[in-house]
């Protein structure tokens, strides 16, 4: 397995348990849409998987690494190395281009391959706003360049936290097309979290996520 | 509606108490500095302002004899051909360890003077004939009653505050012999009213010189280029500190635009609602500026003994210690704070005024628009060329500030633009992803930073040049001590009798004994101290010669040249191959001109031979001796023997050394005082502009962290980022400061002492800088990077969450 | 300086200092003090006396104007010694003051000067006789030929005065008695010079002629205790008589002493008591009320006669003020004259 979940409890400090005993399990190659309502905990489990958070009890392994034994630098490592992410507000470096964006987070964990770079930018259309600053893209380009950027640094697995939620819906359905192909051709796995049917309806599994577990 | 409104403001600052403590202190460092300065130059004014109603002077024209006294016999002729003029005889008075002015006026003739006639609480009042007859009185202010106290050979002492600091007042009669000149006159105060068909002055004392008031030197005029240093000191706290005040008001409006958001969604007018910030800033102001007021008094009152040695020491200026509170004072500091606070605040309250209603609640866009960075790195260029430009339109110590501040502002506008230049081009070349999002990263938080870097390198620049100007006075003061101060001791005898037999005593027991003669002449310049010297290898060897003709000495030694100081030569356009005019019937060619520092006034030498032809009643009782130093000490001790001499009338030439830069290093107390804090005001200004960019660092961090960075290596990149651009501006500042340096020591120098002094570099200072600034960087920098070493992943998770 | 003060020492001694020891012929700072009897010496008593304590030169003139107006001049010299000697130099004890007025019936225009001895500002020389402050002098070869001269801002004259008559000697023989205390002075006149000249004024010059009279005075001990100021006549009649009064008014009451002059000069003392002077009328002038009508009287001489100022408003503001201005006279006797009052507050 390339990522399983056992048991994991997550509560905020002085609120109620958001995740109360969650488990799932996904294969390399796999694809699970996470559903849910608004603050059934859908992102703090994506966070968790995606170390970028902890928990309090249960277990997380990602690719053979247990995460509750990782410290700070451990998770960040992880982060770097197997793992990457798109998010909802797309989350590009304001400060670079366009170029040095899609090439960072490879650079980060020294994984750039530079063919699979060029095919990948070429893909995603973002050929000729290389040298743009994100600020200056439209949603639909930016969210390309995120995906392009996680993608660059060939995950084993790569979390979405509602990666088309803030575009329209042509921008929408391409770029879910792109995201779906290249995890394809990668042959990564995908959890992605989305409160839509339709999408998670083209993923190969769905978990649906209620009161803090999974139903 | 208002109630609730400033209710919704107010609590900002509740759950923010920090950063209201930023505001208020960030008004009340420019507010005190500022008005400490203010303060400051206002008691000495008023001091000066004093001491001239106290003498009565700067009203009337005056009668100068050029390069020379006023005999009696003139005077009373004049007064019998009908011109009213009262007489005034000055000169210092020597004790053993201080000089003191004694003014003596012609008490029936001078204008009324409040010490003769209020007298202190419970004296009686001053008797006339007390007062115009042997032995009379000397009028002086308390403190110096008690040093005069009981001294045999000086007449009883009254007190009276109406009398300036180290000044005896006293009838000319008196003056006459305290000073030793009997018959001679210093200058004539030509009184209002004269009688009709008065004969002209030409026709009755052609060799007379009249002076207008504001031609004449007085002191307000000589210390002008101090206090204009000193103000344009507190000015530039006030810059740096408005810097503090800037960014800790843009914080505080982002923070609040949620708010100002929501007030106008429920019916605030938006009007109303830049009213009600526009009165909170300008309480705000008017509380941190109260703050200042106090910070500033005391920093005045511990930094005016300073000031006032200074100003007495380098000018003789009368400036009492003593600080008083005056509410023009307060009234105008209030004012500076309210009115630097609004101005600071102003783009973040236009924005506001600005703001639509339903505005995104995001971030500032990072870059800027290119265009204003150009204009304003176009606007630096058009003030330093303007600023260099300035000495081809006038002279003078305005003009030379006027360039400096040119050159100064233009160079911090320029910054922001070089600053991005250079980053980018680091951007360029780093390799690694983190390197090169450092740099990206730097050049984005330029606009946020800019200000306080502006700040910073304003305040490096001018630590720089003023660091500068002052190690190269004391470096070049220190060589010329040695120069001038050649002899190993010096002797001041009791009177001329004693000075001759202690010169014939002397004569066989060491190398040479150099009589030390002067007399006190008018020059058109203003006063001119005539020295005597005899022909000695002392005096070629030694002597620090700035320009000279190639013969100097001998022609010196033969009597027919002379010798000027630089601030005479400088002053009336003498140099060497001029002639000076010494006495109406005493011209000489000058053979060179000699560097004279410490010293406001004009000095000429000549052989002693002529001195004493045309000066035999000036006193002869000082000498400076030559001996084998190891032997000095022995002989100054068998001169007091012989001579029966107080301890003070021998000195070592490593006392008044010693007492020289003693009174050097005071002089320039202030002025790194005020370095030190400019540094520490603009060090608290980084830290502000950090704080105010923490909101908007997060959405910049966090994709980062989220890509595989720890929290700690992002804290420490915070902090040396912090540091790289601090040590980019300090590197931008060394050669400003070098300019600084170089036009205060060949244009304010000149203007302000009349004297240009040789510039040295001191790299080691600039190392010591560096690294001072590079602490103070990391210092400003560590509390936020601490907070984000710190920050809980939640708090970074919120950057990616769907709501926001 | 602060001139009231100035004005307290040089003029208004102290009375305890001007009382008593007169028989010791000094007082007791050592100033001498004048003796009855004393034999005038000339041409030296012309000059200064700095043993003394106060002296004076006290000219003054009625002259008639080529315009057809009449004027009044004023010319004094006051000496005043801090102490009975002198030397040279800043620190010289004498004082000097000068005082100098030209008045008209709409005009009273005055100046001041103040100078030490000491170092020849101002002084008297006997022989030749020479008077002086600064650029004001009154000097010729005797007293019976001078010429005289002074400036202010706004005014100015120069004349030549020929004595037409002998000195006139006050008193008993030139001892003239101040008081029933029995306080003295010296005290001579030349009542009867003829004068010429020029007043420069600011409309221009005007040539004069008229008459001056000039009083030597000196002292140690010029007032007594109770005495708070004094009214001084000095008057030329038609007639050709000439009468010298004054009254020193004291709150044991007054003190009135007079001479009158005949046309040839011979003098005759008048005792305290016999000298009628009566206020008729006063004028505001400087913030005070001053008499500038007189009735006087001296039944004995069948005198009785009205003074009437020329110009009400002949105040000399100097550092010590007082009245002083041209008078006419009608009655019994008519003629012109001048009139000093002091202590009018």
């Amino acid at each position: 397995m390339l990522l399983t979940v056992d048991h994991v409890r997550k509560t905020y400090p002085g609120g109620r348990p958001v995740l109360q005993d969650v488990s799932l399990a996904l294969d390399h190659g796999q694809t699970l849409a996470l559903t849910g309502e608004s603050g059934s905990g859908k992102s703090t489990l994506l966070n968790l998987v995606g170390a970028l958070d902890t928990f309090e009890s249960g277990e997380i392994t990602v690719d053979g690494q247990a995460l509750s034994s990782l410290n700070d630098p451990g998770r960040a490592a992880l982060r770097r190395d197997r793992v990457a992410m798109v998010f909802q507000q797309f989350n590009l470096i304001p400060s670079l281009t366009v170029a040095q964006n899609l090439s960072f987070h490879a650079r980060l964990g020294e994984r750039l391959d530079k063919g699979w770079l060029s095919d990948l930018t070429r893909r995603l259309g973002l050929a000729d706003l290389l040298d743009r600053y994100p600020e200056y893209l439209s949603g639909g380009q930016q969210q390309r360049v995120a995906i392009g950027r996680a993608m660059a640094a060939r995950p084993k697995l790569l979390l979405a936290d509602e990666p088309t939620g803030n575009l329209d819906e042509t921008a929408s359905a391409a770029v879910l097309d792109l995201m779906l192909d290249l995890v394809r051709d990668t042959g990564a796995a995908l959890l992605l979290v989305t409160h839509s049917l339709d999408i998670a309806n083209r993923l190969d599994r769905r978990a649906h996520l209620a009161s803090g577990r999974i139903t | 509606m208002i109630g609730p409104a400033i209710q919704a403001l107010a609590s900002h600052w509740r759950l923010h108490k920090i950063q209201l403590g930023t505001l208020l202190i960030g008004i009340a460092l420019a507010t005190a500095l500022w008005s400490a300065v203010q303060a400051i130059n206002a008691e000495a004014r008023a001091s000066y302002a004093r001491a001239s109603a106290q003498l009565a002077a700067g009203q009337n024209d005056e009668l100068h004899m050029p390069g020379g006294f006023i005999p009696v016999d003139l005077y009373v002729t004049l007064r019998r051909a009908g011109w009213q003029v009262a007489a005034v005889l000055e000169g210092p008075y020597r004790t053993e360890d201080r000089t003191l002015r004694v003014m003596g006026v012609d008490v029936l003739a001078y204008p009324a003077l409040p010490a003769f006639s209020e007298a202190r609480d419970g004296a009686t009042q001053p008797d006339l004939a007390e007062l115009l007859t042997a032995p009379g009185r000397l009028f002086v202010r308390p403190e110096l009653s008690a040093f005069l106290a009981g001294r045999p050979d000086l007449p009883p002492v009254i007190e009276s505050d109406a009398v300036p600091p180290d000044l005896i007042l006293t009838d000319i009669g008196v003056a006459e012999k305290m000073l030793g000149k009997p018959g001679q006159i210093s200058r004539l105060v030509v009184l209002p009213v004269q009688p009709m068909g008065l004969p002209s002055l030409d026709a009755l004392a052609p060799e007379l010189e009249r002076v207008a008031p504001s031609e004449a030197m007085d002191t307000a005029q000589l210390t002008d280029s101090f206090h204009l240093n000193l103000m344009a000191f507190g000015l530039l706290s006030f810059a740096v500190g408005l810097f503090i005040v800037h960014g800790t008001v843009g914080l505080a409006m982002a923070q609040r635009r949620g708010m100002f958001r929501t007030l106008r969604a429920l019916g605030l007018p938006l009007n109303l609602l830049v009213r009600l910030v526009l009165l909170e800033l300008t309480l705000i102001a008017l509380l941190g500026g109260a703050m200042g007021l106090v910070l500033g008094y005391f920093l005045a009152g511990a930094l005016l003994p300073d000031v006032a040695a200074t100003l007495r020491g380098l000018y003789g200026a009368p400036v009492e210690g003593q600080l008083v509170l005056r509410p023009a004072w307060i009234a105008s500091g209030l004012a500076m704070a309210a009115g630097g606070t609004l101005l600071a605040s102003s783009q973040t309250l236009w924005h506001l005024s600005r703001m639509p209603l339903l505005a995104a609640p995001g971030l500032q866009a990072w870059r800027g628009r290119p265009g204003s960075a150009r204009l304003t790195a176009l606007c630096g260029f058009g003030l330093i060329a303007a600023g260099a430009a300035t000495p081809l339109l006038g002279e003078g110590l305005f003009a030379g500030f006027a360039m400096l501040s040119g050159i100064l502002v233009g160079a911090a506008l320029l910054l922001p633009a070089s600053l991005a230049f250079l980053l980018a081009r680091f951007e360029r070349r780093a390799s690694g992803p983190v390197a090169q999002w450092v740099w990206a990263d730097m050049r984005a938080q330029l606009p946020g930073l800019s200000l306080a870097l502006m700040a910073l390198l304003l305040a490096l620049a001018t630590n720089i040049g003023v660091g500068t100007m002052v190690a190269s006075f004391r470096l070049t003061f220190i060589g010329w001590l040695d120069q001038r101060l050649t002899s190993e001791l010096y002797v001041t005898a009791r009177d001329d009798q004693q000075g001759a037999e202690i010169a014939d005593w002397l004569r066989p027991r060491s190398e040479s004994v150099l009589p030390i003669r002067r007399t006190e002449l008018w020059h058109e310049t203003g006063p001119l101290f005539l020295y005597g010297i005899i022909d000695d290898r002392t005096y070629r060897q030694n002597w620090p010669l700035i320009d000279a003709a190639p013969d100097v000495w001998v022609r010196v030694a033969a009597g027919n040249a002379v010798l000027v100081n630089e601030q005479l030569a400088r002053r009336g356009s003498l140099w060497t191959g001029d002639r000076l005019t010494i006495a109406p019937d005493w011209t000489l060619e000058i053979a060179g001109v000699y560097s004279d520092y410490g010293n406001p006034t004009g000095q000429a030498l000549v052989s002693m031979q002529q001195f004493d032809t045309h000066f035999p009643e000036a006193p002869n009782r000082r000498f400076g001796i030559r001996v084998v130093p190891e032997k000095a000490t022995e002989l100054a001790q068998a001169l007091r023997e012989q001579f029966d001499m107080p301890p003070q009338a021998v000195i070592h030439q490593a006392a008044i050394k010693a007492q020289s830069l003693a009174v050097f290093e005071k002089t320039f107390v202030v002025t790194s005082a005020l370095n030190i804090l400019t540094l520490g005001v603009s060090g608290f200004a980084i830290l502000t502009s950090l704080l105010t960019l923490w909101t908007q660092r997060l959405p910049q961090i966090a994709p980062v962290w989220a890509l595989g960075l720890t929290r700690t290596r992002l804290a420490r990149l915070e902090l040396l980022r912090s540091v790289l651009l601090a040590a980019l501006t300090a590197i931008f500042a060394l050669p400003l400061g070098l300019i600084l340096a170089w036009v205060l020591l060949s244009i304010i120098n000149v203007e302000a002492f009349g004297w240009r002094l040789p510039m040295h570099l001191f790299p080691l200072d600039w190392l010591r800088l560096l690294g001072l600034t590079l602490l103070a960087a990391a210092a400003a920098a560590a509390l936020p990077a601490m907070r984000l070493r710190r920050l809980p992943p939640s708090d970074l998770l919120r950057v990616f969450a769907n709501e926001r | 300086m602060n001139v009231r003060l100035l004005a307290f020492l040089l003029f208004l001694p102290c009375a305890a200092l001007a009382q008593g020891f007169a028989g010791l012929g000094t007082d007791a700072e050592g100033f001498k003090v004048p003796q009855r009897g004393y034999q005038f010496q000339f041409p030296a008593d012309h000059g200064a006396h700095p043993t003394f304590r106060i002296e004076w030169w006290y000219v003054t003139a009625n002259l008639m104007g080529d315009d057809g107006a009449e004027y009044g001049i004023q010319w004094t010299l006051f000496r005043s010694a801090l102490k009975p000697l002198d030397s040279d130099g800043w620190q010289s004890p004498q004082l000097w003051m000068g005082h100098a007025a030209v008045t008209t019936s709409d005009s009273h225009r005055f100046a001041e000067r103040i100078a030490r001895g000491g170092i020849g500002q101002a002084g008297v020389t006997a022989n030749p006789f020479a008077a002086w402050i600064d650029e004001w002098r009154m000097d010729g070869p005797d007293m019976d030929s001078l010429t005289l001269s002074a400036r202010g801002a706004d005014f100015g004259y120069d004349l030549k005065l020929n004595a037409q008559g002998p000195l006139v000697f006050h008193g008993d023989g030139g001892y003239s008695v101040k008081s029933a205390d029995g306080q003295a002075s010296y005290y001579y006149s030349q009542p009867a010079y003829a004068v010429t000249g020029t007043l420069q004024l600011p409309d221009g010059d005007v040539q004069v002629t008229g008459k001056a009279w000039m009083d030597r005075e000196w002292s140690s001990q010029p007032l007594s205790e109770d005495q708070t100021g004094w009214d001084w006549f000095s008057l030329r009649f038609d007639s050709g008589d000439r009468l010298m009064a004054f009254r020193l008014r004291g709150a044991r009451g007054d003190y009135t002493s007079a001479t009158w002059i005949e046309p040839d000069g011979k003098a005759r003392a008048i005792d305290d008591g016999a000298l009628v002077a009566e206020p008729l009328e006063t004028a505001r002038t400087a913030g005070r009320n001053i008499p500038v009508r007189w009735r006087l009287g001296l039944p004995d001489e069948d005198l009785d006669i009205e003074i009437s100022a020329l110009n009400p408003n002949a105040w000399m503001g100097t550092s010590f003020s007082y009245w002083e201005g041209p008078v006419r006279v009608t009655g019994s006797h008519s003629g012109i004259g001048y009139l000093e009052m002091t202590g009018y507050e």
